[in-house]
């Protein structure tokens, strides 16, 4: 989940910066030489819960903490893992221990040396019964960790796992600050100490949180000299202080970058970006119901849903059909899968094969007396859920199949009705990491009440790929097996992939330096800058 | 008199016990848990996890317990901590949003009752007039616009369009930098257009109510007498018929003092201001008992109080209560 938003923060693949938004010669990048000042304003919808990382789990913190703390590895630009507060690191023969080599020139914001201890301690954190922390479950299947020098970490697995070393990239706490008495009552809670790029200044509880740059930055001192994030609650609202120019970033939605952002006006002053975004939005089957117990029904629905219809009605074409849990371009994913093109005509002739057919003449088909009509559900607060839920009841229904669509308040939405089991089918979106590790989702043990595997997806093979792609660390095996899983699920279709959207950043044109790559826009955040004659903000 | 205003408050206590016990259990029937954020469709949560963390919330105990254990800390005046991530004092963030809150609900019932008080008056002095009804009409569309609505076109005009207003937020950008005139300034500029949209909503009901009053007291017999003694208009209505008509205002100031400290999910969310509303609202979203709890006690309070307070206003304002 850490990783998650990690990635979050600014992931990108780039498949095309907007063309429209390319800027005009006069003030092009790499034009002017970089200069140090200005302020970036960001807007966030949630206000941060919690700036020790450990503790948190919101987007909002997660943003902040990206900037303020390093973990021992990153990735960089495309994705490759890449050391951060480790300068090099190497995993034994027998897959089962990493040693990191640490950065000996880092200090923490407080001028206090960086050293493995920081690190060992952050484990410790990680694992510790008495902290109420959401990351545990990756740390604890290290049998041992130890600090052999100052400047080495070593951890040692009982098994190999393959996620271990992106597990690495979580944020190093400061030991010194911690060690003593409970963390969540520790002023670093509000105030948080890190050794990244941005030192932090202040918090103004609802309105906004104000970073500054760390001259000693062992990369080097960030141009951009503050950052701040203004917590805005209403997404109008965001949008108009954007507008007014009171927001710098800010990402839009398909509906704001295609109508509400196309005006000379808007261009002159922001640069548009888009590019797949880490999810997948998905109509699951309940397939405990003998209804989706079928696998040709499955089959039949899948062609009957227009994938393409989907991203350009609900996402007005910003994003592509998906055909599996990972995202297009991605080194795990596998565009040689089965696919299911839009086609009622097939999808009726399978449903009849499959012994429903219309006896009675209304519209909908039945076998043995039962009607074949199912509730769709999904969560409130969700709009492009709820679209596609309208688009594709409409599709059912010309197959002869009666959806209803019920849109639920999310706690309710998890606790009475996916938790259980107790739903048809459902249309949810998962983010997605570059680690393709999906056994919490697919493997057959994850099918128990509140588990992820909601739809009780039980596949023997399945279960043995997912088993092996975590103990499997070299990434062609990996990839094979990978490769494998994905076949499955696309014969199988437990899920229609519906699409992956994109993420639509916009932002002021007096930034320049931003360069899109396969891990997003913020990755070399440092080295944005404003030209100095651009400059908007002194202090 | 004394003896009647502490009756009065010994009947709160019973009553305030009754209004926790209900609001405790009927959060608690509400489905999720403030762990659910942290743990609900988080591949790395696992279920050991998820009851380690309900032990510490208290969480696994039965409700009864855990409704004891927050009566005993209410005891000490501590609405213990909250279960959101940040674990902070629940007391230390209401107190935080607390003073922005009255300050813009003081502010637009103050704005209410300057603007509707008179356009009560006059319209109930010239019923039936032009006037009358055009102010009818007006303050219905007021009752009517939905406050996010008028909110966000009012911003996209004024502030986008025109740049008259700032948009959202009680402060600029480099605040802090300015003198304290200079600020002063700029936090007003800032709530002109929220304290607006609050105050455009309440004006239909404080207005109608206003004019019905002072209908019902011009009809009244002593108001005869005045014009009878020949008395000018001017003093009949303002110095006879008026205070009468003000009498019942005191009770809806009294019952409006828990809203001073409500404040509005939703034009405090479009705004972005840091109140109470929101606070609440995200608050139950999260299921963060305590500070609901905390939330609810205060505002039982402060109903109680400003009952009390009405009751006792209204006695000493007007003599028929006093010896009635």
């Amino acid at each position: 989940m850490r990783l998650l938003w990690i990635l979050l923060l600014g992931t990108i693949l780039l498949w095309g910066c907007d063309h429209q938004s390319v800027a005009p010669a006069k003030d092009g990048d790499g034009e002017q030489p970089p200069a140090y000042g200005d302020t970036l304003l960001m807007g966030s919808i949630g206000e941060p819960s919690n700036l020790l990382p450990v503790l948190a789990s919101d987007s909002a913190s997660s943003d902040i903490h990206g900037l303020v703390y390093n973990g021992l590895l990153r990735y960089d630009k495309n994705l490759q893992v890449e050391g951060d507060l480790a300068e090099a690191w190497e995993i034994s023969p027998d897959n089962l221990t990493i040693t990191f080599h640490l950065r000996k020139d880092v200090r923490w914001h407080d001028g206090e040396p960086f050293t493995a201890a920081d690190a060992l301690f952050t484990y410790r954190l990680l694992i510790d019964p008495q902290v109420p922390t959401a990351y545990a479950e990756r740390y604890r299947q290290v049998v041992r960790a130890e600090v052999p020098d100052p400047y080495t970490f070593r951890v040692t697995y009982a098994k190999p796992l393959a996620s271990a070393l992106v597990s690495w990239m979580f944020p190093v706490h400061p030991k010194h600050l911690l060690e003593e008495g409970d963390v969540t009552q520790s002023p670093l809670v509000r105030a948080p100490v890190g050794t990244g790029p941005y030192r932090f200044v202040e918090w103004v509880p609802g309105e906004k949180v104000v970073l500054e740059a760390n001259p000693d930055y062992y990369e080097g001192k960030p141009y951009i000299h503050r950052v701040v994030y203004r917590i805005i609650p209403d997404p109008s609202t965001m949008f108009l202080e954007l507008r007014n120019g009171g927001l710098d970033l800010m990402s839009l939605t398909p509906l704001q970058y295609v109508r509400q952002t196309d005006t000379p006006a808007f261009r002159r002053m922001f640069a548009k970006y888009h590019y797949p975004d880490f999810s997948y939005t998905y109509l699951g089957f309940n397939l405990r119901r003998p209804l989706f117990k079928d696998l040709r029904v499955r089959r039949a629905l899948a062609h009957a849903v227009n994938k393409q219809e989907l991203v350009d009605g609900v996402l007005l074409g910003l994003g592509v059909a998906a055909t599996g849990p990972y995202k297009p371009g991605s080194w795990a994913y596998n565009p040689d899968v089965r696919r299911y093109p839009y086609d009622p005509d097939l999808a009726r002739r399978m449903l009849e094969e499959a012994g429903w057919s219309d006896s009675d003449g209304d519209g909908i088909r039945e076998k043995n007396g039962r009607r074949f009509a199912f509730t769709i559900v999904t969560n409130q607060g969700n709009d492009q859920r709820i679209k596609a839920g309208e688009i594709i009841q409409r599709r059912f229904r010309e197959v002869g199949v009666e959806v209803k669509l019920r849109v639920i308040e999310w706690a309710s939405f998890l606790k009475e009705f996916i938790n259980p089991g107790n739903f048809d089918a459902t249309i949810l979106a998962w983010t997605t990491v570059p680690d393709p590790d999906a056994y919490n989702v697919w493997h057959s043990s994850k099918t128990g009440v509140g588990e992820l595997n909601f739809v009780g997806f039980k596949n023997a093979e399945v279960d043995r790929l997912l088993e092996n792609g975590r103990r499997t660390l070299d990434r062609s095996e990996r990839k094979a097996v990978y490769d494998r899983f994905q076949e499955i699920l696309a014969e199988q279709q437990p899920y229609i992939f519906l699409y992956v959207p994109e993420a639509l950043p916009a932002v002021a044109r007096r930034f320049h330096g931003i360069d899109p790559a396969p891990s997003g826009i913020m990755y070399n955040f440092i080295r944005w800058y404003v030209p100095r004659d651009q400059q908007k903000y002194q202090r | 008199m004394l003896v009647h205003i502490a009756k009065r408050l010994l009947l709160m206590v019973p009553l305030l016990l009754g209004i926790t016990l209900i609001s405790f259990v009927v959060i608690h029937l509400a489905p999720g848990e403030p762990t659910d954020l942290q743990t609900q469709l988080n591949p790395d949560a696992s279920a050991e996890l998820r009851e380690r963390l309900r032990a510490q919330y208290d969480l696994d105990k039965p409700l009864l317990v855990q409704y004891g254990k927050w009566l005993g800390r209410l005891a000490h005046l501590d609405f213990g901590k909250s279960f959101v991530q940040d674990r902070r004092p629940v007391a230390e963030k209401i107190a935080e949003r607390l003073p922005v809150t009255i300050m813009i609900n003081v502010l637009s019932i103050g704005l209410i009752l300057l603007v509707s008080v008179p356009l009560g008056i006059v319209s109930a002095v010239r019923r039936n007039s032009l006037f009358d009804r055009f102010t009818t009409v007006f303050v219905f569309l007021g009752f009517a616009t939905p406050s996010f609505w008028l909110a966000l076109l009012l911003m996209d005009f004024l502030g986008v369009r025109l740049g008259l207003f700032p948009i959202a937020g009680l402060k600029s950008l480099g605040h802090e930098y300015l003198s304290f005139g200079r600020q002063i300034a700029d936090v007003l500029h800032h709530l002109i257009l929220p304290v607006f949209v609050s105050a455009f909503g309440g004006l239909a009901g404080f207005s109608r109510y206003m004019r019905g009053n002072m209908l019902e007291v011009i009809r009244q017999d002593y108001i005869l007498t005045a014009r009878a003694k020949g008395l000018s208009e001017r003093a009949v209505i303002y110095r006879h018929a008026l205070r009468n008509a003000l009498l019942p205002v005191i009770t809806i100031l009294g019952l409006s003092v828990p809203g001073l400290i409500g404040g509005s999910v939703i034009f405090e969310t479009i705004f972005a201001i840091p109140g109470m509303g929101k606070l609440f609202y995200d608050g139950v979203m999260m299921r963060d008992y305590p500070l609901i709890m905390g939330v609810l006690v205060i505002g039982a309070v402060l109903t109680l109080l400003g009952n009390l307070i009405a009751d006792v206003a209204y006695a000493a304002a007007d003599p028929r209560i006093r010896r009635g």
